[in-house]
């Protein structure tokens, strides 16, 4: 009997360790947003969104660092979602144990987990030095580069979840691969796919370093993708260090969109899951 | 052959093989005792045999009960199915030749104190270790699940039926004879009659015995030769 | 003395016990080789399949039942590194030749597998998806045909209100009956079944043998199983195999009550395997 009563000893220890740990990290999670959002709001102001970014005490917004964010955003995505889609499909397709496919596997892990500014300066190299100047396409590139490593991974990994038996299927009856992957793999494995996207999306939305050398920033309103743009988190990284008061809430307030749109998006991506279900 | 890879099939064949062997060594007695009653005029034995045909016909009943359990719980298939199915038949054929036994034991006893001309007798005693010798010679291949054995005894009812016509012939002779004597010639001739019986029905277990070892019935015509149906004794002039 | 089972004589005089005399043989495998890699998985296969009947694959697991199964209807073709070498006739051409599309092939030769595998999408849309594959129909004649092959598998009465809620949304004997009138509705030739009943309850394992009885009335099938009991109740025709060899086939009713080869006896009375 004493061996049980030790035993129980541990049991209670190690759970309550680790909700002390749980604790803790929850803590930290509601202070941040706390912080957040108590820095936030008060200097969440229909300004924000109405005017442009402006000189300090000029009452500013940051209304082009918005439009910067959703454009380059939005071309990033289309650029890069289906060349991830269809990197991914073609690993856990026709890859799954090839040379070629074990490559691309490894150079994709390695392009995960870089370091985003090393994204931004190889697209500084490679589109801002040729053609003289910072410019919307490059930083909408260097987003793409930064979303199609997480496509191409949940991608393959969704897809590598969808049983063999319902392939084989599909092949019995007369199906070319084509028809298979797009009517039927596809189909299974939607709903991974979707937050694969939607995720990567979130992980763009956030991104600083890239931006820095390639749309550089724009202080004014400008939805030229040929000139430099704004972004919010540049404009953050402008206004948070600063020494004017109305320049810092803004960064505060900017911090609390970003944080708003990603969580929209985890709580979409889980609907969608959801729903598709 | 293997052993089944459930022991307890094996064990539920084996026991019903047992015991359609027992009730094979149960019938072999009551017909020995039958007809030893017969000849020597008995009674005490003869009472024997009509009621030790019971635990025969009992014995008929478990098997059969056992053979359905069998076929039920193991779907048996090909040789297993085989040995149950002439487990069932055999039990069949041996329930009859007990049943043909008692019926020879009760003749016994209404034949007390009648006069028994030896020669007749003799002639049913002749007949009767001749089916007693088929008897046991199909129940041991049915020990020894031995075809040739089985073919054998099917091949020599033929000679059983020749000596039970002729043992008809001269009963009837020997009824138009005497008067008197009818009364004990119809019930030699209907033991007479039973003892042949008894040998078709062990020409019936060889026939089960080969169906059993190849898998294929037996469709040639039995050797048939029992032409006591045709047989008449002209009436002396 | 020869130890080698003559197949070649037993199943055409089988077929013509068994069966109707116009059971023609619609494949017919001949020196057939399987390698999985290195593996030599089918040895010298000479077989041959009746027209409008059923024919059992029984054996022992990794007999290559299941092998030649999937070798009929091109599968092995999915995955590098199988091989097959021989030939297999079927309507006069070749199946293993490499000239032969399979999506032709896999339309006149059907398969159901052991597991259940609806598409996930409506049960309309899980039989128009193999019917578009072939053939173009209008509205009305889609319609019509999802309703003849539902029929078929007798789960028309079943799904007729719910053709276009989702197919993963049925139990399990359900789904597999669906999968039946997905493989029908193509109208293919051959129907394979592999396994078909063996992840069902009893009742779903019922329908479906009674299916069988009803189809082999229009298509040929073959299936493999491993139930024996299964295969006497739905089989005209079954063969064994064992260690990628065919060692004896015939009617079932000489199969199942007198087989000739001592393996043959073994397996089927529980002996082995």
């Amino acid at each position: 009997m004493a061996s049980l009563a030790r035993r129980r000893a541990t049991d209670y220890t190690v759970k309550a360790v680790s909700t002390g740990f749980a604790v803790l990290s929850l803590v930290f999670l509601a202070w941040i947003l706390w912080t957040l959002l108590a820095r936030g709001l008060p200097a969440l102001g229909p300004q924000v969104f109405t005017r442009v970014m402006g000189p300090p005490g000029a009452g500013g917004g940051l209304l082009n660092a918005i439009a910067g964010s959703l454009i380059q955003i939005v071309v990033a995505l289309v650029i890069g979602t289906p060349i991830g889609l269809m990197c991914g499909t073609f690993l856990a397709e026709n890859g799954r144990n090839t040379q070629v496919g074990n490559a691309v596997r490894f150079v994709n892990d390695v392009l995960l987990s870089a370091p985003s500014i090393l994204i931004g300066l190889f697209v500084y190299q490679l589109l801002v030095v040729p053609f003289g100047g910072f410019s919307g396409w490059a930083g909408a590139i260097a987003l793409a580069i930064i979303i199609i490593p997480v496509v191409v991974r949940t991608t393959e990994d969704m897809l590598n979840l969808v049983p063999i038996g319902l392939r084989e299927a599909a092949f019995a009856l007369g199906a070319p691969q084509w028809k298979v992957v797009t009517f039927v793999t596809w189909r299974a494995a939607r709903a991974g796919i979707v937050t694969g996207i939607l995720l990567a999306l979130a992980r763009a939305a956030g991104e600083t370093a890239p931006l820095l050398f390639t749309s550089l920033g724009n202080n004014g309103w400008s939805v030229d993708l040929n000139a430099p743009m704004a972004s919010l988190p540049i404009a953050i990284y402008q206004y948070a260090a600063s020494p004017f008061e109305d320049w810092v809430a803004l960064a505060w307030a900017g911090a609390l969109i970003i944080t708003v749109g990603v969580l929209t998006l985890n709580i979409l991506s889980r609907l969608v899951l959801a729903k598709m279900k | 052959m293997t052993e089944h890879i459930v022991s307890s099939f094996d064990a539920d064949l084996k026991e019903l093989s047992r015991r359609v062997v027992e009730m094979g060594g149960q019938a072999e007695r009551l017909v020995a005792d039958s007809v030893a009653a017969l000849v020597r005029r008995d009674t005490e034995l003869a009472q024997r045999v009509i009621v030790l045909d019971g635990p025969v016909d009992l014995l008929q009943r478990e098997i059969e009960e056992k053979a359905i359990l069998t076929i039920a719980r193991r779907q048996p298939l090909a040789g297993d199915l085989r040995e149950i199915v002439a487990a069932m038949r055999i039990a069949n054929d041996l329930e009859r030749i007990g049943d043909l036994a008692k019926n020879t034991a009760k003749r016994v006893l209404a034949l007390t104190g009648e006069f028994h001309p030896q020669k007749l007798v003799r002639g049913v005693e002749h007949m009767s270790s001749m089916v007693q010798e088929q008897l046991k010679e199909v129940l041991d291949s049915y020990a020894g699940r031995d075809d040739n054995r089985a073919l054998e005894v099917w091949k020599r009812d033929g000679e059983i039926d020749v000596l039970y016509t002729s043992l008809f012939r001269e009963l009837l002779t020997y009824m138009m004879e005497d008067p008197r004597n009818i009364s004990l010639c119809t019930h030699l001739l209907f033991c007479a009659k039973n003892i042949e019986r008894i040998g078709d029905h062990a020409t019936n277990i060889a026939e089960t015995i080969h169906y059993l070892a190849t898998g294929q019935l037996l469709t040639d015509e039995r050797p048939k030769q029992d032409t006591s149906s045709l047989t008449t004794v002209p009436f002396p002039a | 003395m020869n130890f080698a089972p003559d197949t070649s004589i037993d199943i055409a005089s089988a077929v013509n016990r068994a069966t109707a005399p116009s059971a023609q043989p619609k494949l017919k495998v001949e020196g057939l080789n399987f390698y999985y890699g290195e593996n030599h998985a089918l040895k010298n296969i000479n077989f041959e399949i009746p027209e409008k009947r059923v024919t059992a694959m029984i054996g022992p697991s990794g007999c290559g039942k299941s092998t030649l199964l999937r070798i009929f209807n091109r599968m092995y073709q999915l995955y590098p590194g199988q091989r097959a070498e021989g030939k297999i006739l079927f309507d006069g051409a070749d199946l293993l030749s490499k000239t032969l599309d399979s999506t032709v092939v896999r339309s006149r030769i059907g398969m159901v597998f052991q597991k259940p595998t609806p598409f996930p999408m409506s049960i309309y849309d899980n039989i128009a998806f193999g019917v578009k594959l072939h053939e173009s129909l209008g509205k009305a004649a889609m319609d019509e045909r999802v309703e003849w092959c539902l029929r078929k598998a007798a789960i028309w009465e079943e799904t007729k209100d719910r053709l276009h809620t989702s197919a993963l949304g049925m139990s399990g004997g359900q789904q597999q009956r669906l999968c039946i009138a997905r493989t029908i509705a193509v109208r293919p030739e051959v129907i394979l079944l592999d396994e078909p009943t063996s992840a069902l309850d009893p009742i779903s394992t019922s329908k479906i043998e009674d299916l069988i009885d009803e189809l082999k009335q229009e298509f040929t099938i073959v299936i493999v199983t491993h139930n024996m009991q299964q295969a006497a109740r739905c089989a005209d025709i079954t063969s064994f195999f064992y260690l990628g060899e065919l060692i004896e086939v015939g009617t079932s009713s000489e199969i199942f009550t007198n087989p000739r080869e001592a393996r043959t006896r073994d397996y089927i009375t529980g002996r082995f395997g």
